[in-house]
Formats: structure tokens, sequence, C-alpha cells
């Protein structure tokens, strides 16, 4: 008789097993199945004796007054205020907004026609790239970039499987980040981010070869590649890069430093 | 008739702060019970919890509408629950004593005569549990624990640690397994 496998107990316990029913047949008849399911539930049933602080119903209200002030400073996906105007729900928004744009377009009209024509050849100040909105830009979206990234590496450097690994699905992943990697790359050695960029050039070799590499590594060559990334410290400058981006996206008094 | 997630989702996308607020009201406590469980500490819960809830106001354009909130904003605060457990590995060690000191009456053992004994026991079983857990890979906790607690099926647990079913499949299973061979112990029967 073939015995259930501790897989197939597991998924059995969870209700997840394919076939419920010859399971529950197998264990009625097999005394050895029985035994290790047995073992298996007490175990499962003594995790549930792990304590949770209990938080009231008045937790949400209490959390949400917390988070007031964090989220009137944060910038959702729009900035508000443009948006609402973007978006006017109102006659007299509607107005508002129809006269405000005719303004603007008389205002340009007129700026255009008088403006002396010398001034026309100077460049163009770059109102919309104001260096401090294009960094802070560019740190969280390398902050999340980073996170992801860590989580990847950190899954592999971990792993300790008995036998071959898939790592499809964290190859997979990997090649999502090297193709945002570019820009962040690009925006940094733009931006004077010396360090930044070259962190990101380091981490980006190593996406690329994860992602171009074997969908299934053997327990000796994680091992070479969990050396490689001890070697080269990409975790450590991750993590130095990433904590010092989270510092630096709460605004300070300070103002920026360099990385 | 109370509006849906998606209602208030498609509010707060446009800045309506309120409309996020009533997101943080509805799913506060489980993300709270979700931390806890990955993190094994309440400070730190309590951060993910904050974190997790900015994290996804901020992010709330590439949230695809045709996805649930909850599982959404569960992948968030696993993910933040991830990177914070990944880093306190290096401070190995903490939170075993915390949680075995930790006093708590909702503790769920069966028990009709909470004696002196049982207490004593509970405590060292909780401690050893809390051990077994601290074991765990970052992602075998994860997913564990959205398993085990969450009742999550695999298929949506994948989602929330996005990898393929296969994958966290193997990942509750490490964990199920580390856990039997820490605690069979404690748990088997008296001989």
């Amino acid at each position: 008789m073939n015995h259930l496998s501790e897989e197939q107990l597991i998924l059995h316990y969870y209700g997840e097993e394919a076939d419920p029913f010859a399971a529950e047949q197998h264990l009625e008849g097999c005394a050895d199945c029985r035994t290790l399911y047995g073992s298996l539930q007490r175990v499962l049933n003594v995790v549930d004796s792990l304590p949770v602080p209990e938080r009231g119903p008045e937790y949400g209200a209490q959390l949400r007054e917390r988070l007031q002030s964090r989220l009137a400073a944060a910038p959702a996906s729009w900035p508000r205020s443009l948006w609402n105007w973007l978006t006017p729900r109102t006659p007299l928004r509607v107005a508002a907004a129809t006269a405000a744009f005719s303004l603007l377009l008389a205002a340009a009209f007129v700026a255009g026609r008088f403006y002396p024509q010398a001034q026309k050849l100077k460049p163009a100040p770059m109102a919309a790239a104001d260096p401090q909105v294009r960094e802070r830009i560019l740190l969280v979206a390398v902050g999340d970039y980073l996170d992801r990234s860590q989580m990847v590496l950190v899954e592999l450097a971990n792993a300790r499987p008995d036998g071959p690994l898939d790592i499809s699905a964290e190859q997979a992943r990997a090649a999502d980040l090297v193709s945002e990697s570019r820009l962040y790359r690009q925006t940094a050695a733009h931006t004077g981010d010396a360090a930044v960029a070259t962190v990101l050039e380091d981490l980006d070799r190593v996406l690329l070869e994860i992602a171009h590499g074997p969908s299934s590594l053997s327990p000796g060559e994680l091992d070479k590649l969990r050396q490689r990334l001890e070697a080269e410290g990409i975790l450590f400058k991750i993590r130095v890069l990433g904590s010092n981006v989270r510092n630096e996206e709460e605004p300070g008094p300070a103002g920026r430093q360099k990385l | 008739m109370e509006l849906t997630d998606a209602a208030f989702v498609a509010k707060a996308r446009v800045g309506d702060t309120h409309a996020f607020g009533v997101l943080v009201e509805r799913h506060g406590r489980s993300l709270f019970r979700l931390a806890f469980r990955m993190t094994g500490n309440e400070q730190d819960a309590e951060d993910v919890v904050q974190e997790s809830f900015m994290r996804a106001f901020r992010q709330l354009s590439k949230f695809d509408e045709r996805a649930s909130f909850g599982t959404w904003l569960y992948r968030i605060a696993a993910n933040c629950s991830l990177d914070l457990v990944r880093s306190r590995k290096r401070r190995a060690g903490q939170m075993v004593q915390e949680d075995s000191e930790m006093e708590d009456p909702t503790l769920s053992l069966p028990s009709t005569d909470p004696g002196p004994e049982r207490m004593a026991l509970s405590a060292e079983v909780r401690g050893r549990v809390a051990e077994a857990m601290n074991e765990l890979s970052p992602t075998e906790r994860t997913a564990f624990v959205l398993r085990h607690f969450e009742g999550m099926c695999i298929e949506e647990v994948s989602r929330v640690l996005e990898c393929q079913p296969g994958a966290a499949k193997h990942s509750v299973f490490r964990a199920v397994q580390k856990l039997r061979r820490a605690l069979e112990p404690v748990v088997s029967p008296a001989k």
C-alpha cells in the first residue's frame, strides 16, 4: 500500500488535497499514516496557541487618526488639488476651471506676442524639473526597487533545498526588476549620485545573471551564487543604500545629503 | 447600504484621504494580526501596519481595480513584514524572550484548570512555538502565516508572495516540516 506523503497530509489538513475522499479512506485503513497525521494535527493545533495581542473595535479609528497627518502630507496618485481641478464635478467648478483655462490661454497668447524676441533664444528654464522634486521621486522609486530586489536575492541566498530548486518565479521577478533599473541608473547618474548608480549597476548585473541563467539550481549552484553575493557584498550594499534612501525619503530640516 | 472597498479605493485614488481612512478602519485590525504573526513583536507589528497603509496610499495608482483591495493590502503588509523580519534576523534571540515573557489572557490552549503548573507549561509551549516560528525563513513564515492563520489557499498565498503556486506550496511544506521537527517533542502524548 502506498502511504500518504507528508505533503499530502499537510494539504489534507488544510483541505487542499486533490482527492480528499481517497486520503480520508487511506487514513481510516492505515495506522502509520494516522499516527503521522495525528502528530501533524497536534503540532499545527499547538501553533494556534501563539497569542496575538487583542486590538479592540476602536483600533481602526485610532489608527486612522495616527495616520491622518502622514496621509495629508503624502503624495497620492496625483497631487490632490491638481486632480480636483482636472476633474471638476460641480457646475461651479466646471465654470471656474473653464475660466481659469481660458485665462491661461489668453495669458500665454499675450506673452507670446509681446515677450522680447531675444529672450526666446535663451534656453528654457527647467521649471518642471525642480532638482529636489526629481530627487525625491527617484528616492521613493529606488527605495521600492531595492526592497523588491533584496527580497529576490535573500530568498535565493536563504534557500537550503535538498535537491534542485526551481527558481523560475525568482527569475521572472529578476527580469522585471532589470527592465526597471535602467531608468533609475540613468537618473542617478544624471543627478550625480555616483554611489547609487554604482550599487544599481552591481545589482543589475546580478539580477541579469539570475534572469538569464538556468531555471533550476542544484544545491551546489545555489551555494556558488550565495558565495558570490557574499563576496561582492551586494546584499549589504542594498541594505545600506535602502536604509539611506528610506531616511532621505523623510523630509527633514537638514535637507538632502549625497549618499 | 455600505459601500464596497472598491468604491472607497476609487475615491482614495483621486486623493480623498477620508475615503482612504475608511479603508484603514476596515482593514486595520486584520492587518495588525497578520503583521504580529509575521513579526512576533507588537511594536514591530504596529510599525508594519502604519507603513503598509502609507505604502498602499502612495501606490494606489498601481492597484488593479479588478483585484481585491484586501489581498493587495496583505501583499504590501507581507512585504513590509518580510523586510522587517529580515533586518531583524541580525539581532536574533530578542523576540523569543519577548514572546515568552508576554502576558496574554486570550491564550487559546484548551484548559479547564489554569493552575500554576499548566500556566508554566503554556508559557513554555508558547516560547517554543515562537522560537520555532523564528527558525523559519522569512518566506516560509509568510507563506505559513497566510495559509495557516489567515486561511488563504495556496493560490492566494502565491499571489501575495508574487511567486508560482508551486513555490508557495513548497514554502508552506518546508514551514510545516520545520515546525513539526521543532514542536513534536512538545506535543507528543505522554508515554
